[in-house]
């Protein structure tokens, strides 16, 4: 029996399929779980992918954070399930109030997509433990409002408490505040990131296979079940 | 405020009133075509009735004026060429067997004019209409590409066009999911008030899917599901209202909304998903999506490939407006619709699944077993028509054609006299000023603005000699599509030119290792009227057929699109190809980049000539366009393509880059960028410095062969007829391009040229 990892669609999710994929790709089992249903289907832990839920229309993530499914993910974050947020997924997460600050539009104003190498800060997240401290990844980025923003005492406690999991190297590409490319809750439980690992899991299709680890982090966090 | 409600123009009416007045001039129909009408009808066509015909009969819908010319490309398919078609010309879109059960479907359509009256909605929604075309072929569509043209990158206006453009190919088509894989972005004066942005969607379904656009089946529903209708897109057809009203605008607030529609990707990412499912539960018996011409021609069109009778319930269509008229919502080109026919039985089931992705679906009629396409409006009939006659029977036109008057006088004007470069320091100076010129300089300030990533099925992509995407994860069975056009080789030449642009996709779909198989094209041409322009037209469209021919891989499909001109000038014409290949294993794929192995022989294969006619140096150096283009030869096209598929199939060949514009320098400058490694060049001693390394002849291939490989490689080339001549060596240590006997270009330096120009122009 295989770890068992819910990927979430709501409506305007696009990288469901990708997240899936990366999912199996660590021997996981990834379990579709729809925004109007609230079940999680006993899932040991939750990708919330990237995309543009509900379109996006109102605040990136605004909508999505009020499903059914939300609320459950939401509870579960709370006992400890380790959570994941790609992109939508973290600004869906920041909206939700799992995770501090908010993701606003890149300072070029335009959609940015490229290969971006970060630096890894925290290797002992749920989402990252497989990664050595201070080790530089490249994975895809591709959001037009990836800005992370925060107020200072946020900032403070995120540096502080060292809650910043990834950081943009080599240039900031959106403006983000400490060049903060991905943070955690304060138990490294719940991870939130703008860039894309699970676009960089195999050497064909990604720019390199550096973020399979993000997956397999998580097989350390909750075990193999027997 | 009341909407006003208009008297509606029924059947009835029409037959009681033969002799009122109606606006069909204004609507674009001529004199004859009117009185065609009148004789199809046996009275005067009521204002729904009226529109209907105008819209589908326009150039846009009808081809009236292309007709007569296209069908060459039919008369030059063979059986044998035929033989993986499993839909062509006339369906949505072109469908291919490309193996192990999967079923490929591709075309491209334009949006030009939307896209210089809106930008951003232009491209936007000619990227929704597209992929709409490849949902109805029963496909998942998997990526998108884009082949622009804007005007001079100087010029004040350009800035606006290019940003709303590529922001609306973009903003639509990262929304639904969908990689951008590639495309062109080409900049000549001549597209100043008429950019081109045609988009291009590929979609896989398994053969046994395929869905094909009709309504058989009497007592069958027509549903019509996506987003409400409203007035946007109506053109000219509020001519129709304002006639009936007095020429008042104002009244209802409905009148003279913008003429370009608007688009909602959302709606059109769920629909997609919402399509598949309903696929998946084959509970659709036939499909249309509804672009150009909205109800009319969906309706029409499904209803004339079907068993020709079917009845519309206008009045139950949701709209989005209060107060449109039949002929309005008949028109309406509202995006993010899709009708579907679904046997009875099927209905509650269909309208489940829309609810389950909260798409609105309605009922809105049935299939007949009368000849007659039927719409009521509140009970009243407001159109009885043969439905064939309105979809297919319109109007064909042969158009004067006359080779231009100063044809000659461009072909006599050869770019031999032009002043050529001589010492090493020029030459040099040549190669970074050609890179960084705006259409060789990189695309990336264009394309890092598209997702390529998701779907996790991108093998490659720009800027790669094609867009590659995997199909089957189980097999690794994938595609390769590669879009092209030099719009000044076709000026100079039209029949040659359409043909150096079939080349150049082949070739390129053959440099990144998959075997090309069918061709789709997109004909952005001026004027029909203008017998010059129809010339063009007509030498396009055979070189295109004869060189399918000798190549031996057929046309699935295409779009033209006519009256591209700024003032009275025509845009050059630019029959835009795309080819798809098939690549058994995309592991398999040949990179652009070099360097991927430690030890690499740069290989040139194909012959080098002295042709500058319509060359990017003629253009960027002296503002130059005449003489002949470059000597086409698609027999070695073809024998190029197939050692480059089997050096892939065989591990020999680690990098190949095409030489197209800018020749051999602009080739070695892009491979040695892409593959962030450098390389030392040799050139022939014997041969002038400057046709090696700028001339533009086609048929030519920059391949890295490991050294292991290559005499096995080479061997092969010479066994098969194929001329190749050793150019260099890749030399990671270098961190430059060293053309030996020139001098030496630093990477860093040359990457600055190229990728600079772009941002400084658009930033």
């Amino acid at each position: 029996m295989s770890l068992r990892v819910g990927v979430i669609t709501f409506p305007g999710t696009l990288d469901d399929v990708d997240a899936a994929r990366a999912v199996r790709y660590a021997d996981a089992e990834a379990v579709p779980l729809w925004h109007a249903d609230p079940d999680l289907r006993g899932v040991d832990a939750v990708v919330v992918p990237g995309g543009f839920s509900y379109g996006d229309y109102l605040r990136c993530g605004a909508i999505a954070r009020f499903a059914p499914v939300m609320q459950s993910v939401i509870e579960a974050a709370g006992k400890g399930m380790p959570v994941l947020g790609i992109c939508n997924g973290f600004q869906i997460l920041c909206e939700a109030g799992l995770l501090p600050g908010a993701l606003v539009r890149n300072s070029k104003l335009h959609f940015v997509c490229r290969d971006q190498w970060l630096k890894v800060e925290n290797n002992t997240t749920a989402w990252s433990s497989r990664y050595e401290r201070g080790a530089e990844i490249l994975v895809p980025l591709k959001s037009g409002e990836g800005g992370y923003q925060a107020d200072q005492r946020t900032l403070d406690e995120l540096e502080g408490e060292g809650r910043v999991v990834f950081r943009y190297v080599g240039g900031n590409p959106n403006g983000s505040r400490n060049e903060i490319a991905g943070i955690t809750s304060a138990n490294g439980r719940v991870v939130g990131l703008m860039p894309h690992p699970e676009h960089a899991i195999e050497a064909l299709t990604g720019p390199t296979d550096d973020g399979l680890g993000v997956f397999l982090s998580l097989i350390d966090a909750v075990g193999v079940p027997a | 405020m009341t909407a006003i409600q208009p008297a509606v123009d029924t059947v009835e009416h029409a037959s009681g009133t033969p002799d009122l007045e109606q606006p069909y001039r204004e609507l674009g129909l001529k004199d004859d075509e009117y009185a065609r009408i009148k004789e199809i009808l046996g009275r005067r066509p009521t204002d729904a009735e009226l529109a209907m015909y105008s819209v589908m009969w326009s150039e846009h819908c009808s081809y009236k004026s292309s007709k007569v010319h296209l069908s060459y490309f039919g008369e030059t398919t063979t059986d044998e060429m035929r033989s993986k078609m499993l839909a062509g010309i006339g369906e949505n879109a072109g469908v291919v067997d490309v193996g192990d059960g999967w079923a490929v479907t591709f075309k491209a359509e334009s949006h030009n004019h939307p896209s210089y009256v809106e930008p951003y909605q232009g491209a936007a929604t000619g990227v929704g209409g597209i992929v709409r075309d490849i949902l109805a072929m029963g496909a998942r569509p998997l990526a998108v590409m884009d082949p622009l043209r804007f005007g001079d990158p100087e010029a004040a206006d350009t800035r606006r066009v290019v940003h709303g453009i590529v922001a609306g190919v973009g903003g639509y088509g990262n929304c639904l999911g969908l990689p951008n894989i590639g495309g062109e972005v080409v900049f000549d004066s001549s597209y100043q008030g008429n950019p081109l942005l045609n988009a291009l969607c590929v979609g896989a379904m398994r053969v046994e899917d395929l869905h094909l656009a009709h309504a058989s089946g009497t007592g069958n529903r027509v549903v019509l599901f996506g987003a409400r209708t409203g007035l946007d897109g109506i053109g000219g057809v509020s001519v129709l209202a304002s006639e009936t009203f007095g020429g008042d605008e104002h009244s209802g607030g409905r009148k003279k909304l913008p003429a370009v529609q608007v688009g909602d990707p959302f709606t059109e990412k769920v629909l997609i998903e919402c399509c598949l499912e309903l696929f998946a539960q084959r509970v659709v018996v036939g499909i249309q999506d509804l672009g150009g011409a909205g109800l009319s021609c969906a309706t029409s069109e499904l209803a004339s490939a079907g068993d020709g009778g079917m009845h519309v319930y206008l009045d139950r269509v949701p709209l989005r407006a209060t107060g449109m008229t039949p002929a309005e919502v008949l028109s309406s080109e509202s995006q993010e619709r899709m009708c579907a026919v679904v046997k009875p039985e099927d209905v509650d089931a269909f309208m489940a699944i829309c609810a389950k992705w909260d798409v609105i679906a309605t009922d809105i009629g049935e299939v007949t077993d009368g000849d007659h396409l039927v719409i009521t409006w509140n009970g009243e009939v407001v159109v009885d028509v043969p439905p064939r006659t309105v979809a297919h029977e319109g109007p064909v036109y042969h158009r004067p054609i006359e080779r231009p008057a100063d044809q000659d006088a461009l072909q006599a004007d050869t770019p031999d006299a032009l002043a050529r470069p001589s010492t090493p320091e020029e030459l040099l100076a040549l190669v970074t000023t050609m890179a960084s010129s705006p259409n060789l300089a990189s695309r990336k300030w264009v394309t890092d603005q598209y997702d390529r990533y998701v779907r996790g099925g991108t093998v490659l992509a720009q800027p790669s000699d094609s867009g590659m995407i995997r199909i089957d994860e189980t097999t690794n069975r994938g595609v390769a599509l590669s879009t092209d056009c030099n719009g000044r080789f076709t000026k100079l030449d039209p029949y040659a030119g359409a043909q150096l642009a079939l080349a150049e996709a082949y070739r390129n779909v053959a440099t990144s290792g998959a075997t090309p198989v069918a061709v789709t094209n997109c004909l952005n041409f001026g004027s029909p009227e203008d017998p010059a322009v129809m010339w063009q037209f007509e030498q396009a469209v055979k070189g295109l057929a004869d060189g399918c021919a000798e190549l031996g891989i057929p046309v699935t499909g295409g779009n033209v699109s006519f009256y591209n001109q700024t003032g009275s000038t025509a845009v050059l014409p630019t029959p835009v190809v795309g080819v798809l290949g098939v690549i058994d294993d995309v592991r398999r794929r040949i990179p652009t980049g070099i360097g991927a192995e430690a030890g690499e022989t740069l290989l040139l294969l194909g012959d080098t000539r002295d042709e500058f006619g319509g060359s990017e140096w003629a253009h960027v150096v002296h503002g130059h366009l005449g003489g002949l283009p470059p000597k086409v030869d698609l027999a070695r096209e073809k024998l190029l393509g197939e050692i480059l598929v089997a050096g892939s199939r065989d591990g020999m060949v680690s990098a190949a880059h095409d030489l197209s514009d800018g020749g051999l320098a602009q080739a070695l400058v892009e491979a040695c960028l892409i593959g962030e490694t450098g390389a030392r060049v040799f050139l022939d001693g014997d041969a002038d410095p400057f046709v090696q390394l700028f001339s533009e002849s086609a048929g030519r291939v920059l391949v890295a062969v490991p050294r292991t490989e290559e005499l096995r490689f080479t061997d092969m080339c010479t066994a098969r007829g194929l001329p190749w001549s050793k150019v260099g060596v890749v030399d990671p240590e270098a961190g430059a391009l060293e053309i030996q006997g020139i001098g030496t270009l630093p990477l860093a330096e040359l990457r600055e040229a190229w990728e600079a120009t772009l941002p400084a122009l658009f930033d």
